[in-house]
């Protein structure tokens, strides 16, 4: 008989240090004591708060198609180094980084890098509503990725991450903690897959910290079964004069709930925050995010699209907070939402919190149909109406792709993109 | 074998534009179009694509005999043999000229079969380089961006890929340079022939001195009120269209 999501039959036999295990008690206990979310929370307003039920979810097995798995974990042409995990452990992994790099997993890190585990490990507060679930993960956490770039380092190829779920029910916990020392620089593709069209439950975290003038990009490519319930909590810290670019591609889930932080804190710090999200069937995306300025002169701009079909719905709550230390913030926060049916239900909340008045923000949510011109030239080319509705879907994606600089990189995404939304 | 428009009239909301047009154009020959603003030469051309803005209240369009007013599909009509190159044509943002032209031809291709991708490269860069368009032009959104002359430039090339029975031309010439008016003239030139008819619209003798017409045809009001040979041509150049109403006027 599987055990249920709340017992861990593993932990005393994990190659967790016992400091840590202490720890997850304490978490599970939080988690528990934690009421659930309703939606007069404001973080929750709008919510489906029916996914929040986890009792159909079980404890994960060992994966039973190791081998496919790690076979199905090809992303880019290129890369300098890639993690493949499947039920919260480690398949596989080949590096040939440059010296210093750490590329681990996190349990190996929380042992052998224990300061720097301590340091940055879940340091960012969870603010967007979802501290229950910050918890759970925190007390279930089995496997990860760990990355500590140091300082004056490049990493010039893309390192690949792959976290699997695999089985009915089965419940994962993906985390992601990458910690870029000053004046480093890296780019990171972490995949979210399940081997399977089963339900499942994910409940993962990335944490991304960027020392001063430190250059990272992070893409999330999440290709959850569309029956899987997943919760992603990303923190982002940007320290002075370092660039973050996080662009988190929603492209499975049946029901997805994201929350993204941003905490810029350092003078002339730079956070992109893209993400897209197609959207079809009963798929929900809801999406929170808080783009706070603690220094002056940074710029964080947000870019979320989404594309909704069928009864598809998604929800995005953005918050700019400028604290008042922020003078000569430039912060940007737009949603676009492309309606391609009657039935789908797209919800966007924007706002503003400026506690200083020199800066220049602005925000703005969008709702707008298929183009009909655009729609008509395709045609009046050949292009049949579906397939025409289908590219402009694409291109209306792609013009945010064009934000990654990486070229590799880019055009990966544009065929993940394109298959995703089947286009030959 | 012809494109002929046969007692077309069609509105835009309650207000009719053509009001009973009649046009043959055989194949293997060039006519051309002249007339004044708003006479009704764009809204023909759209009819004809099926733009969904147009309402056909009597008349019907036969592509070798096939009535176009049947298939209610634009891309059915495109994929039958009709290309329209639009007087302003449409940006769409994010879908590259490759792709999209890539996915018209994909379109006329039996289902199950695939585009041979290095084929269509090398057919694309051969039509480009005819239409001296920079081949970095692949990669960018269509229309997104560019100058008029561009657009006009990359509708011609859409027309050299896809290959058409009958073409329109709206307004080809207009943004054009110079150099580009001979140019993209020359890429017209290459596809005059016995298998295809083409309808050129413009406002100047110019661009006739270089893709010469069989017949030019004088609108007025959405009708055709006059045909003749190129000499027509310079006539209105010379003269204007006064002086055709005035005889339109004489003969009722
Ligand atoms: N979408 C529309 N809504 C309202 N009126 C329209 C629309 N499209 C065309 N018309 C009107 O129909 C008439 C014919 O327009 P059309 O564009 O066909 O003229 P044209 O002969 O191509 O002119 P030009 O030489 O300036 O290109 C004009 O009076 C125009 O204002
Ligand atoms: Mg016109």
């Amino acid at each position: 008989m599987s055990n249920t999501l709340m017992e861990n039959p593993i932990a005393a036999q994990s190659a967790w240090p016992a400091w840590f295990t202490a720890e997850q008690a304490i978490a599970l206990a939080e988690y528990e004591k934690s009421p659930t979310p309703t939606r007069k929370n404001e973080p929750w307003r709008f919510a489906n708060l029916k996914p929040l039920d986890l009792s159909a979810f079980v404890e994960a097995k060992p994966v039973a198609s190791e081998g496919r798995l790690i076979n199905a974990s090809a992303g880019l042409a290129e890369t300098s180094a890639k993690l493949v995990l499947g039920n919260n452990t480690l398949l596989h992994r080949e590096s040939s980084l440059p010296a210093g790099v750490i590329f681990e997993t996190l349990e190996t890190a929380a042992t052998k890098h224990t300061d720097l585990f301590k340091k940055y490990f879940m340091a960012q507060p969870v603010e967007l509503g979802s501290h229950k679930y910050a918890a759970l993960h925190k007390a279930r956490l089995a496997g990860g990725a760990f990355l500590f770039v140091p300082a004056n380092t490049s990493v010039e190829l893309p390192i690949e991450i792959f976290q699997w779920v695999e089985g009915a029910n089965a419940s994962v916990f993906p985390h992601t903690l990458i910690v870029c020392d000053e004046n480093s620089s890296v780019t990171v593709v972490d995949y979210f897959k399940s081997a399977d069209k089963l339900p499942a439950f994910a409940c993962g975290v990335n944490d991304l910290h960027l020392a001063a003038g430190a250059k990272l990009t992070y893409v999330s490519v999440q290709d959850w079964s569309h029956e899987t319930t997943a919760f992603h909590l990303n923190s982002t810290s940007v320290h002075r004069n370092a660039t973050c670019t996080a662009l988190i591609a929603n492209f499975g889930g049946g029901f997805v709930r994201g929350e993204s932080l941003s905490r810029l804190v350092g003078e002339g710090s730079r956070s992109e925050m893209f993400s897209i999200n197609p959207v079809e069937g009963t798929r929900e995306i809801d999406q929170r995010t808080l783009q706070d300025h603690v220094a002056p002169n940074a710029t964080s701009d947000l870019l979320y699209l989404n594309a909704l079909d069928d009864k598809s719905r998604t929800i995005f709550a953005g918050l700019i907070k400028v604290e008042p230390g922020a003078r000569g913030t430039d912060a940007y926060q737009k949603v676009k939402n492309l309606i391609l049916s009657d039935d789908a239900d797209p919800n966007s909340m924007p706002g503003l919190e400026i506690l200083n008045d020199e800066v220049r923000c602005s925000h703005g949510a969008t709702n707008g149909p298929v183009s009909n011109e655009e729609l008509f030239y395709m045609q009046a080319r050949g292009i049949k109406r579906d397939a025409g509705r289908r590219l402009i879907v694409n291109g209306f994606f792609n013009s945010l792709l064009e934000r990654i600089e990486n070229k590799p990189l880019r055009a990966h995404l544009e065929q993940l993109l394109a298959k995703r939304l089947a286009i030959a | 074998m012809s494109l002929k428009i046969e007692n077309l009239h069609a509105n835009i909301g309650d207000r009719e534009i053509l009001k009973g047009l009649n046009l043959e154009i055989p194949k293997g020959e060039v006519h051309a179009i002249m007339g004044k603003n708003g006479s009704g030469k764009s809204t023909l051309a759209k009819v004809m694509a099926g733009h969904p803005d147009y309402e056909v209240s009597i008349g019907q369009v036969l592509l070798d005999g096939l009535n176009l007013f049947e298939m209610e599909e634009p891309d059915q009509r495109a994929r039958t043999g009709l290309f329209v190159a639009f007087q302003y044509p449409m940006e769409v943002p994010g879908v590259t000229i490759a792709n999209f032209i890539r996915a018209a031809l994909q379109a006329r291709l039996p289902e199950g079969e695939e585009l041979d991708a290095v084929e269509y490269y090398h057919h694309l860069y051969e039509k480009m380089d005819m239409l001296k368009i920079d081949r970095k032009f692949t990669s960018r959104a269509v229309n997104e961006g560019f100058s008029g002359g561009e657009k006009k430039r990359c509708e011609i090339l859409q027309m050299a890929m896809l290959n058409p029975v009958y073409a329109v031309l709206d307004e080809t010439d207009s943004g054009l340079d110079i150099d580009a008016l001979r140019i993209v003239s020359e890429g017209v030139n290459a596809m005059r022939g016995p298998e295809r008819g083409l309808l050129v619209i413009t406002h100047y003798q110019r661009l006739l001195d270089y893709i010469v017409p069989d017949v030019v045809h004088v609108m007025v009001d959405g009708r055709i009120v006059m045909s003749g040979d190129k000499t027509l041509a310079h006539k209105l150049e010379a003269e204007g269209y006064d002086w055709v109403e005035k005889e339109i006027l004489q003969q009722a």
